[in-house]
């Protein structure tokens, strides 16, 4: 207690001097006018303190350049792998040479082979007049055109073709390509940009997946040929979003499918684009020609109006037995690809005396419906001679001319089942001179249905030929499987 | 490279700004008048959205009979231009019956293979009875005849290289070969010209691609290190491989690629180089074997040769060259030759027979004639053009040559004055070429004779005063202009000088009375 009061009275006395000395005048100096007090210095210490902390950079490793010798260095050690791989021992690359025309019958590497392997669905190869229109063609405009539509490489034929072809679908208008497979990859990038949507089957050829990979738009794939499961995607798609408005969207599929033989169910396809607002692009190669009453293809098949397909394209090298192809539909979209489809724009245009032959074949299929039905009966009785057959099953449709075989049991990789595949057309080509076709695929298509024998069947087979072939394909097979 | 003047610059844009003004006024215009209608597109988006087909509506539409003409003959030395007419002010034309002689400078007719031939039309025709006109099938199923494997071996031996492939259009050969020879991980260094199907083949191959300066090759050593350096984009991992694309003539500016530097610098750096002819294959070179024959380079240096056969050789149609590994390996890869339909039989037949008349074995001369005979024409003409003062591009011994004409209201008028005078042209604009740079393309044939060139100088020449394109007035024009100032200066003196001999005396007279 005695030490304690003189302590606490010495502290209170430094406290009032220390306080005595803040309010002391010379402290509460005036700078112009405005009163310094000391808690202002040290708060100007601490802006000073931060400032001259965010002035300074942060502390980065400094970055240099690779010098030359360095560049040199690394050019020199860099190797590159070969332009090619080694091919595999035993890989067949040769096909047979043909030594006349493919018709239903034709001379393969010297001896008369029934064909199998070409798509001469009306079997128009070979046909008089088709080729005296051809002839005529080529002595007056000679073979190639020599420039691309824009230029000069319009020809009087070209035209009427289009026309021709127009008038026969029932469209408005349509447009000519120079290739077939350069139809379907150019009109897809042409309609579809980034940004759009597109809902496309699985199995569609390799042509059409290179114009889905041009066209950078979102891609999504359904089961192939499964409505429900087409419905499903339509709906999740749409559902909830309101920008569908502004954004394009096209379903694409194909009439005939190539590497399976099964046809798309049209109405149904019609019914969901109607409902959600989709384009149709319908890819018609196989078809044209093949079904309908009358050949107009897919959707007189399905008494579907021409004009609820968007967008129809086709090759015609199948049943027109010429080449080239065609796009068709309204006016608007045939105009939009005169000058935005690169395939058209920057190619020169088809050869004159091919269009005179798609403009011929068209006329043949108007005037002769009955090859349409020689045709249904050829495939109808190739259905039933096959119907038995040992280790290989029927996979696609009644109606399509593309017979596709695959086998019963697969073996599990592709390139195994391609083999044993080629192994059959080969026995049956050397043994019952039949020449049929396994479906070879490349390593750059993305398509996972399984491989197999297609057989394509022509209304200029005879009985005769198709019990051959079935015999034929019945005995291999039972001896290879 | 062009030499554009500040004052044609200035008013090339002034004209565009121009067009775009009207065209978005008209736009305008449209939608207010459209906003009453209700549209038919029922919820579906439109196929093209706002601004996306600007340009076609309000600017190519406008002057959309220049192009496309229809035709009603051989594309030959002559032919027939069908004449049109439209009601709604060229949106759409309509064909009438009467067509017109006119000379053709426009077509790709380089060695005059366009019309019927004496030798090669009866093989064709031939080939047609026999084969038919398409083989329906693919060419590894049952669409390889005879005459195509003729055809590889032939254009094997005639391009210089162990095989070839061929394929049905030129246009898929580029862009379906491209992404078979390499993927992702890959870099592909292209010029920055290229043509469009090299452009595709390069973007659907998923490699990466890099520009490099037009014919420059201290850029493409620029990039080479960078790339090679750097190796790919964010994981620096080093390139599988890098293929260089060049072309051998670029057809829209008439130049030669310089090619043994390209060839020197892509072997420095161990890229592959892929050579793009489809323009100069059969149409340069002493014996017609291309820009590698004109220049002196191996063709074993070059790892794969492409080239068309729409151009030189009358057909359709395209081929790559390569080692036989590259050519079995793409056999078995490549899906165009997979999937597409084979090419057709007489087609092959017209190029085999056209190589044969190139190389003389027909039995005449008439391949050597005609490849001196384009020559000498390409020559002559780039010539005269050059001295009456017109902007010529592209380098000696090339057929194609482009006129400037920058103002895109000279296309049309250059266009359609020629035509007018029976001379067809064929007249580029934007997108095929940049903004300000519209052209005139002249495409030389081995068929034109001596009168045929002469006619249309002339009427080029006619058409170059109305239009007002001759840019640089030549050197003998100048020293003319001079000689006639100088005349009139002394005519003016003499005139003065008489006058004032007059007057003298008038004063001399009144002096002396």
């Amino acid at each position: 207690m005695e030490t304690v009061l003189p302590v606490a009275n010495a502290t209170a006395a430094a406290l009032a001097r220390v306080s005595a000395m803040f309010n002391a005048p010379l402290a509460r100096a005036v700078v112009f006018g405005v009163h310094i007090d000391g808690h202002l210095v040290v708060e100007g210490l601490l802006i000073a303190a931060i400032l001259f902390q965010l002035s300074r950079k942060s502390y980065k490793p400094p970055k240099k350049p690779l010098t030359e010798r360095e560049i040199d260095e690394l050019c020199d050690e860099w190797q590159p792998e070969p332009l090619c791989p080694p091919i595999k021992e035993g890989a067949r690359i040769e096909a047979p040479t043909l030594e006349s025309a493919a018709g239903p019958h034709t001379t393969v590497d010297g001896k008369e082979v029934v064909n199998f392997a070409s798509s001469n669905y009306l079997g128009l190869i070979g046909n008089e007049k088709i080729i005296d229109s051809c002839v005529g063609s080529v002595e007056k405009y000679g073979v190639g055109s020599c420039g691309p539509r824009g230029f000069y490489g319009t020809i009087d034929v070209h035209l009427d073709c289009e026309n021709k072809i127009a008038n026969f679908l029932g469209t408005q208008d349509s447009i000519l390509y120079s290739y077939g497979i350069s139809t379907i990859f150019s009109v897809i990038p042409a309609f579809c940009k980034k940004g759009d949507i597109i809902v496309a089957d699985e199995g569609v050829h390799w042509a059409v997946q290179n114009g889905l990979q041009l066209s950078r738009s979102t891609v999504v794939y359904f089961k192939h040929n499964d409505m429900v499961s087409l419905a499903n995607i339509l709906e999740k798609l749409t559902h909830g979003n309101k920008r569908t408005e502004k954004i394009r969207r096209y379903i694409v599929v194909e009439a005939i499918y190539q590497n399976s033989g099964q046809i798309a169910p049209l109405d149904e396809i019609v019914r969901l684009k109607e409902k959600y607002r989709f384009r149709v692009i319908l890819e018609e190669s196989h078809s044209f020609g093949v079904l309908g009453k009358s050949g107009r293809g897919l959707a007189e098949h399905y008494g579907v109006p021409i004009e609820k397909i968007d967008i129809v394209t086709a090759g015609m090298g199948n049943a027109l037995a010429t080449d080239g192809g065609f796009c068709t539909g309204s006016a608007r979209v045939v105009d939009h690809q005169r000058l935005s489809s690169s395939g058209y724009v920057f190619s020169a245009s088809l050869p004159p005396y091919l269009a005179s032959a798609a403009i011929s074949a068209v006329n043949h299929l108007e005037e002769n419906p009955s090859v349409l039905a020689n045709l249904r009966s050829n495939i109808a009785l190739l259905h039933k001679e096959l119907s038995d057959i040992t280790g290989l099953e029927i996979a696609s449709n009644i109606l399509s001319p593309i017979v596709f075989l695959k086998l019963k049991t697969p073996t599990g990789s592709a390139v195994a089942d391609l083999e044993l595949l080629e192994i059959i057309a080969e026995k049956v080509l050397k043994e019952d001179s039949v020449f049929i076709a396994a479906t070879k695929r490349s390593s750059l298509d993305k398509c996972r249905l399984p491989v197999g024998i297609r057989l394509f069947v022509s209304a200029g087979h005879t009985e005769s030929d198709i019990f051959k072939v079935s015999e034929s394909l019945k005995r291999v097979a039972a001896s290879v499987l | 490279m062009v030499r554009l003047p500040y004052v044609t610059a200035l008013t090339t844009l002034f004209s565009y700004g121009l067009l775009f003004a009207f065209g978005q006024l008209r736009d305008f215009f449209r939608r207010i008048l459209d906003a009453g209608k209700s549209s038919n597109l029922k919820g579906y988006a439109p196929i093209c959205l706002g601004l996306e087909d600007f340009y076609t509506r309000r600017l190519y539409l406008r002057i959309q009979d220049c192009f496309g003409r229809p035709i009603a003959s051989a594309p030959d030395a002559w032919f027939d231009v069908v004449e049109r007419y439209s009601n709604d002010s060229n949106k759409t034309l309509h064909c009438t019956e009467k067509t017109s002689k006119c000379l053709n400078l426009g077509s790709y007719n380089y060695l005059g293979f366009a019309a019927a031939d004496e030798y090669c039309t009866p093989q064709v025709i031939e080939s047609l009875k026999k084969y038919s006109a398409s083989t329906c099938s693919v060419r590894v199923d049952g669409g390889n005849t005879k005459l195509h494997v003729e055809l590889e071996e032939l254009v094997a031996r005639f391009v210089g290289k162990p095989a070839a492939i061929l394929f049905g259009m030129g246009y898929v050969t580029n862009s379906a070969i491209i992404p078979a020879l390499v993927g992702k991980g890959g870099l592909i260094i292209s010029d920055s010209l290229n043509h469009n199907s090299i452009v595709n083949g390069a973007r659907g191959s998923g490699a990466t691609v890099r520009v490099f300066q037009h014919n420059n090759p201290a850029h493409l050593e620029e990039v080479l290190r960078e790339q090679i350096a750097g190796g790919q984009p964010r994981t620096h991992r080093p390139w599988k491989k890098i293929i260089v694309i060049v072309e051998g003539i670029y057809s829209m500016e008439g130049e030669l690629c310089k090619l043994p530097e390209i060839i020197a610098v892509c072997k420095k750096y161990k890229a592959y180089t892929y050579l793009d002819e489809a323009h100069s294959i059969g149409a340069v070179g002493k014996s017609g074997r291309g820009v590698c024959e004109l220049l002196g380079v191996d063709p074993a240096d070059v790892d794969i040769m492409m080239g068309t056969f729409t151009k030189s050789f009358g057909s359709c149609g395209g081929y790559i060259a390569a080692s036989k590994e590259i050519i079995d390996h793409l056999k078995h890869i490549c899906p165009a030759h997979i999937y597409a339909t084979s090419m057709s039989p007489p087609a092959v037949q017209q190029v085999i027979s056209a190589i044969k008349v190139i190389l003389g074995e027909d039995g005449s001369n008439r391949g050597a004639k005609k490849l001196a005979q384009i020559r000498e024409n390409s020559n002559f003409f780039r010539s005269e053009l050059q001295k009456m003062g017109f902007e010529v591009l592209g380098d000696n011994d090339s057929p194609v040559m482009p006129i400037m004409l920058y103002n895109p209201a000279k296309i049309p008028a250059f266009s359609r004055e020629c035509l007018r005078r029976n001379v067809a042209v064929v007249t580029v604009a934007f997108p095929a070429t940049p903004l300000l740079l519209a052209r005139a393309r002249i495409c030389i044939s081995a068929s034109h004779s001596r009168e045929d060139l002469i006619k249309g100088l002339e009427v080029i020449s006619k058409v170059g005063d109305l239009v007002g394109i001759k840019y640089f007035p030549a050197e003998h024009e100048k020293a003319t202009s001079v000689e006639k100032k100088l005349k009139k200066l002394h005519s003016i003196a003499l005139f003065t000088n008489t006058i004032i001999q007059l007057l003298l005396l008038a004063a001399g007279v009144k002096e002396e009375s």
